[in-house]
């Protein structure tokens, strides 16, 4: 390891790397519980990213954006997938259109593409945590597999979540986060989008007798 | 108090109409409010409206900047003398169509009355602030409000499928035409980002992209206006609206495409080439002679006035060409004359289309039937509608000593100037354009000696019309404004090219009213009284002391003689009313001499027959050249690209995932 780096930024591409790691595992895992359990702990990464960060820089704001996530994505956000869970009644494990190891050889891919797209911007960047710019798109782009090779109704939303985790992730290290304003949007919008796809997801079962999405595609226009 | 000046007056008439149109929603069942308060206050703003134009006529322009809009683009207004004579137009013609259809609208006709009035009212204000804009953004807001408030309005009856299909087209037409409108008015920003009327006038456009906003402006306008080869949607919209609407529509609104296309031309773009006026003219001429030919050949009274309505669209758009030319060359008094025509075509088409929109309206009521073949003899049940409509008849065919006689004559009178133009071609091909229009002329005169005699000559086609009853004191009132200023724009026409001289000044440099003055305000004479001269009141009186002689006579000569007896029966002892010339049969000597110019399908009787019948069948080529050939194009690609929807949420998801890797990949810094 290059001991040149100071400790703040070893610990903060520390959690970095384990945002990534959780973003693997959660794209191998099958079932829906210790899905959003990895979600959960992927948050509460987050957030101890963010306050090394705050504390290393003194930017007072990203202490309020820390709490923020701990309270919305590490405790309420995977509170509310739990109850919606039990009350659905989601056994089954998550199926997906792709094998997992094939998955997380795209997944690796991407990873690739990602460091290499995002090499140019850290350079520009000045911030002591711009190394972790690379993993934050990484995670965007990860999440976002895991929303395509989903076929439940629930995997998929995880996955919109933890995209938003890694664009979280990725204002941090960039620029030190977005401004308050914007941060409390975005929360906002998450959590009632959350609650709203909850209804949704009633609906779909009222529809369908299953969560499984690949039903919607019969609402297709012929 | 300062006092309001006229763009004030002008805005709070704008408001009021606005309203007024709320008011409707406050009580939307209640008929006899809405039709007897509401519309006739409509009717006395347009004639505020109207006033408050003429007054400012000749003064410098006004502007104004509102409030509402988007942050930091607020609307600009702008009143001037070329607005001004539009206004006076539309506050006119919608003082006399309020007024007739405060009579007009029952119960139990399509929308709930309260919806009319606001669709109505806001159809008004917008087209009035679309006459007030000084900025691009106003325009286009004005302008889609217009187009949207008329799709409401036409499809007023739309539990008809045919009306939703008209409907539909007339929308899509009017969006296709906007949007070459934005994109002339983008052009003419010439990239500086200033959308403000002003911008644009100061910006030096090269000739090429001159011509591209002049021919995206005629495109665009001509859409809105009817021109060819995007004239489709008129005779399809106009029969289907209530008739206030078409007269509202084919009277002013179709005008409000002629003053864009002015305003574009004259205004904003600075120096004209000439050959724009010569692709004008040729599109103008090719509408005027196709509108007047299928309005010759129609059953429907409704449709034959439409396409008269392309073919005035025509004329004015030949009238447009012509200026364009003169003023390229800097034939300014020619010009003058010229646009003077155009201009007065348009007041006098707005007066004499809207009274015969409205009189087919109250056939329409009286006699619940729109097919000429079922129609005649009502001036027996309806005297005050066609004595009426016999004005509009009149203005229409273009005979003296009504307005429509006027337009068309100074019109004619510059094209005997063209041969003096300084250009080898043009000086001898721009004078056969005014034989064609000659020849449309005649014809307009043959489509409305059958639209009045087919309905209210001869004798009556169905048994049902002998209940058809006349129209109510409100129509009439309406009918007999716009009569009036048919009449008035027919036999003064010395004040009337006064009052619109200061538009003709604005765009020109120079106008025609000193000229005209000279002679008094009897005696038109635009270049000299050695050339031409128009005395319409010498006429007036001369045809009026004519016809009183005519009657005396035979009063005296045959006194107690006279007998009536059926029309048209050739002095025959048992006539019926299946005996007369149908609608068909009329213009079938029209039919057969243009044979090319119509796509027919025929049914002749043959003997064995059972039930012998004879149809024809006249469309429109444009529909299987053009439109048919387009649609089918227009499915193929949609059929093509609906693959890519395959109904798979991942694959919607994969689509924007590649899309998101690609660009992260291609807009590498």
């Amino acid at each position: 390891m290059n001991t040149a780096l100071p400790l703040s930024t070893q610990l903060i591409n520390l959690f970095a790397a384990v945002v990534l790691l959780l973003a693997f595992a959660m794209l191998a895992q099958r079932r829906v519980l210790p899905l959003i359990n990895l979600f959960a702990l992927q948050g509460l990464t987050l957030c101890l990213s963010t306050l090394v960060v705050a504390f290393t820089t003194g930017q007072a704001h990203l202490y309020g954006s820390a709490a923020l996530t701990l309270a919305l994505k590490a405790v309420l956000l995977p509170l509310i997938l739990h109850r919606l869970v039990r009350k659905l009644q989601v056994k089954a494990d998550v199926e997906g259109l792709i094998n997992v190891p094939t998955t997380m050889l795209a997944g690796i891919a991407l990873v690739i593409v990602a460091f290499n797209v995002a090499l140019p911007i850290s350079q520009l960047s000045s911030t002591i945590s711009r190394g972790t710019l690379g993993i934050a798109l990484a995670s965007v782009m990860l999440a976002f597999l895991m929303m395509i090779v989903r076929t439940k109704a629930i995997p998929q939303v995880v996955g919109f979540l933890a995209m938003e985790n890694g664009l979280f992730l990725a204002a941090t290290s960039a620029t030190y986060g977005m401004p308050m304003v914007v941060e409390l949007g975005i929360a906002l919008d998450v959590l009632i989008g959350v609650i709203i796809l909850g209804v949704f997801f009633f609906q779909i079962r009222d529809q369908f007798d299953s969560l499984d999405i690949r039903h919607l595609e019969n609402l297709k226009e012929r | 108090m300062p006092a309001l000046l006229p763009i004030d007056v002008l805005l709070i008439a704008a408001c009021a109409w606005l309203a007024i149109g709320l008011a409707g929603l406050a009580a939307p069942r209640n008929l006899h409010f809405i039709s007897k308060i509401l519309f006739p206050l409509g009717a006395a703003v347009g004639v505020l409206a109207g006033l408050t134009s003429l007054r400012f006529l000749g003064s410098g322009a006004e502007t104004a900047v509102l409030a509402i809009g988007l942050p930091d683009l607020p609307f600009h207004l702008r009143l001037d003398n070329l607005a001004a004579v539009f206004v006076l137009l539309l506050g006119f013609a919608a003082a006399g169509i309020s007024v007739f259809a405060a009579g007009y609208f029952r119960k139990g006709e399509g929308a709930a009355p309260g919806l009319m009035c606001l669709q109505y009212h806001f159809f008004l204000a917008s087209m009035l602030l679309v006459l007030l804009a000084d900025d691009a953004y106003a325009f286009m807001v004005a302008w889609e409000g217009m187009a949207l408030s008329s799709f409401f309005l036409v499809t007023t009856d739309h539990r008809h499928a045919e009306i939703r299909r008209a409907g539909y087209l007339y929308l899509l037409i009017a969006h296709i035409g906007a949007i070459a409108i934005l994109l002339s008015f983008g052009v003419m920003t010439a990239g500086s980002g200033d959308y403000s009327f002003a911008g644009m006038r100061a910006q030096a456009l090269s000739p090429f992209w001159a011509s591209a906003a002049f021919l995206l402006a005629l495109a665009g306008f001509g859409a809105k206006a009817g021109l060819l080869p995007v004239h489709v949607w008129l005779p399809e919209a106009h029969p289907a609206a209530p008739s206030p609407v078409s007269a509202m529509m084919s009277g002013v609104m179709l005008k409000t495409a002629i003053y864009g296309l002015l305003r574009v031309s004259f205004d904003l773009l600075g120096e004209p080439l000439w050959w724009w006026g010569v692709v004008a003219m040729s599109v103008g001429l090719a509408t005027a002679v196709f509108g007047v030919l299928y309005s010759t050949v129609q059953s429907d009274m409704k449709r034959l006035l439409a396409y008269s309505s392309i073919e005035n669209i025509g004329l004015l758009a030949v009238a447009l060409g012509l200026t364009l030319i003169f003023h390229a060359y800097r034939m300014e008094a020619l010009a003058a004359l010229s646009m003077t025509a155009l201009l007065y075509h348009c007041l006098a088409h707005a007066g004499f289309k809207s009274l015969l929109f409205l009189c087919t309206g109250s056939v329409l009521h009286a006699t619940k039937e729109r097919s000429l073949g079922k129609l005649g003899g009502l001036i027996h049940r309806m005297p005050w509608v066609a004595w009426l409509a016999l004005a509009g008849v009149i203005a229409s065919a273009g005979l003296p000593p009504l307005s429509g006689f006027v337009s068309e004559w100074l019109l004619l009178q510059s094209f005997l100037f063209s041969p003096g133009l300084p250009h080898p071609w043009l000086n001898m091909v721009v004078p056969v354009a005014a034989a064609v229009v000659a020849l449309v002329a005649a014809l307009a005169g043959f489509a409305m000696v059958k639209f009045y005699g087919i309905i209210f000559l001869g004798q009556m086609r169905e048994e049902a019309l002998k209940d058809a009853h006349d129209a109510g004191p409100w129509e009439r009132a309406g009918l007999l404004w716009l009569a009036g200023l048919t009449l008035a724009l027919g036999v003064l026409p010395t004040a009337v090219i006064s009052v619109i001289d200061a538009a003709t000044r604005q765009l020109l440099g120079t106008g025609l009213a000193d000229k005209v003055r000279e002679h008094g305000w009897w005696l038109l004479a635009p270049i000299s009284p050695d050339r031409a001269s128009y005395a319409p009141l010498v006429f007036l009186a001369v045809i009026a002391a004519a016809v009183l002689l005519g009657r005396q006579l035979v009063h005296r000569l045959y006194h107690g003689r006279l007998r009536r007896s059926p029309a048209w029966d050739c002095g025959y002892v048992f006539q019926g009313p299946r005996a007369q010339d149908t609608a068909e049969g009329f213009s079938q000597p029209i039919r057969r001499i243009f044979e090319p110019m119509f796509r027919m399908e025929r049914h002749f009787p043959t003997i064995r027959d059972e039930k012998p019948y004879y149809s024809v069948k006249v469309e429109d080529h444009f529909w299987h050249w053009l439109y048919l050939p387009l649609a089918r194009a227009a499915e193929w690609v949609s059929r093509l690209i609906i693959r890519l929807q395959g109904g798979r949420i991942a694959i919607y998801l994969l689509y924007s995932f590649l899309t998101l890797i690609i660009l992260l990949l291609v807009a590498r810094p």
